[in-house]
């Protein structure tokens, strides 16, 4: 099997979205998923996790320093910290916000790229700003994979606009079809 | 892709500054390293890591910028108003027991955290007792720490987190408000040493009640992790206190046996072996 990860980046309205999405994948995913979304840095309560894990048949954890990637599990980053991918493991930092946000969706997407290439698959969801567009070209300019969320299925369009407007985009697909996509993309690929 | 060349180039440059410098970013955890000396590459206007190594080899002006850039120095006061209340509820206790309290703040960036518990202690009528070594391996870092100087512009945000952490009085009872600038009270200072001390380089210095170490070590690999929680060890008081930050844990090192837990979601442990 390709050693693949799927990396997700979400803002406003980002809640709903990515519950849409992992709903939608089995217990027998193979790829570790690896989320950003947006928040109040206040928000420490590990609320974003324990919600997600009620709606999803995959391990839902929030990533702590050097956590190892471990296929078939749902990683969210914590507040307040930006997330990167490692050789392997996950690494944070506390570095300034980018384009306002920590975490910021093009920090995890740029160091997702550059440590795996073209077995990236990068998902951009509803969101008021326009994080994630420059990640998305670097996935896309490594191989990787870009899909993007309809804007019209989106509670904010702004942000998949954004990535849409790169030309990044492979697919640009309603909401309730992207957990699909990814389950059949994973099954192909097996 | 991080490819082969690029690691190359990076080893290339820790490597080089190390022996030129004798600052060690050999063991710091590479994507985030790697991230930096990129916005380094651009800040200086050039193109690859190799250039990069040339210009810092040869102009010293550049390496102090590439060891701001490096260390990331982002901090704030009363930063996880969480960790400071559990510090008042679970630490201060266990310290009112001790004529003398020695607390090592390491990694402590423009001081934003020591003002924070130089408050703390003062509150708790733990100050006139304890002596604070905060220390940064940066000293452009450290003089901005000495005077006690904060943007106004924070003083919004900093004044939320502090009421959120347990607060006796109001934040600015503690400044005074000049300008764009606060001016924190000299007194919050009379026990406070600043100095330089590098975590990868340097040794153990004496024996603390508290150790702090929050929000630094993420930026180290496993293995300069585990080095220094030896250093930390070697430096802590048998029943004294580690105080990490909130996403960080003692997890493969070789001392995780050796602390209690005492708050796990703000990663306070007590040495107790
Ligand atoms: C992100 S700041 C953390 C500040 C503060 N502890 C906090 O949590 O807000 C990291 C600090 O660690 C310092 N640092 C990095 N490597 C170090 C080393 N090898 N020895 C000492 N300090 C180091 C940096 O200079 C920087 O000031």
């Amino acid at each position: 099997m390709q050693r693949a990860m799927v990396i997700v980046g979400a803002s406003l309205g980002g809640f709903d979205a990515i519950s849409a999405l992992l709903s939608r994948l089995p217990a027998s995913f193979p790829w570790p998923v690896v989320i950003v979304q947006h928040r109040s840095a206040e928000d420490t309560a590990d609320t974003l996790q324990v919600m997600l894990q009620r709606l999803c048949a995959l391990p839902v954890r929030e990533v702590e320093d050097k956590d190892p990637i471990v296929a078939g599990h749902v990683y969210v980053a914590p507040p307040d910290y930006h997330l990167l991918i490692d050789r392997g493991a996950f690494a944070l930092s506390t570095e300034a916000r980018v384009s306002h946000a920590r975490p910021s969706i093009d920090v995890l997407f740029d160091s997702a790229a550059a440590t795996l290439g073209s077995s990236v698959v990068a998902v951009v969801l509803t969101g008021a700003n326009a994080d994630g567009a420059l990640g998305v070209v670097r996935v896309k300019s490594e191989g990787g994979l870009v899909l993007v969320q309809d804007p019209a299925t989106a509670e904010s369009p702004a942000m998949p606009l954004a990535a849409i407007a790169t030309a990044a985009a492979d697919e640009v697909l309603p909401l309730e079809a992207i957990g699909d996509y990814l389950s059949r993309l994973a099954a192909s690929r097996m | 892709m991080s490819t082969e060349l690029e690691v190359l180039e990076i080893e290339l440059l820790t490597e080089g500054i190390f022996r030129h410098y004798g600052v060690d970013f050999r063991h710091y955890a590479y994507a985030s390293l790697r991230r930096r000396i990129w916005n380094c590459v651009r800040a200086e206007k050039l193109s690859t890591v190799t250039q990069l190594l040339d210009r810092v080899l040869h102009d010293t002006g550049s390496m102090e910028r590439l060891l701001l850039q490096l260390s990331v120095n982002v901090t704030s006061m009363f930063r996880d108003p969480g960790f400071y209340r559990a510090f008042r509820e679970k630490v201060v206790p266990m310290l009112r027991s001790h004529p003398f309290i020695r607390i090592w703040h390491a990694g402590c960036s423009t001081g934003e955290e020591v003002y924070s518990m130089a408050i703390l202690l003062e509150e708790e009528g733990l100050y006139e007792r304890s002596r604070i070594y905060a220390t940064d391996m940066n000293e452009a870092v450290l003089a901005q720490a000495r005077k006690g100087i904060f943007s106004m512009d924070m003083m919004t945000e900093y004044t939320r987190n502090y009421a959120l952490s347990g607060a006796k009085a109001q934040l600015s009872d503690y400044y005074l408000a000049r300008y764009d600038f606060a001016l924190f009270r000299q007194s919050l200072r009379r026990n406070v040493v600043f100095a330089h001390h590098n975590l990868v380089t340097d040794g153990s210095f004496n024996e603390f009640n508290v150790i702090l170490c929050r929000n630094v070590m993420i930026y180290f690999d496993r293995e300069l992790q585990s080095s220094v929680h030896r250093l930390f060890y070697a430096s802590l008081r048998r029943f004294g206190i580690l105080a990490l930050g909130r996403k960080e844990s003692l997890r493969g090192t070789d001392h995780e046996g050796d602390y209690l837990e005492l708050d796990p979601v703000e990663r306070i442990y007590r040495r107790m072996a």
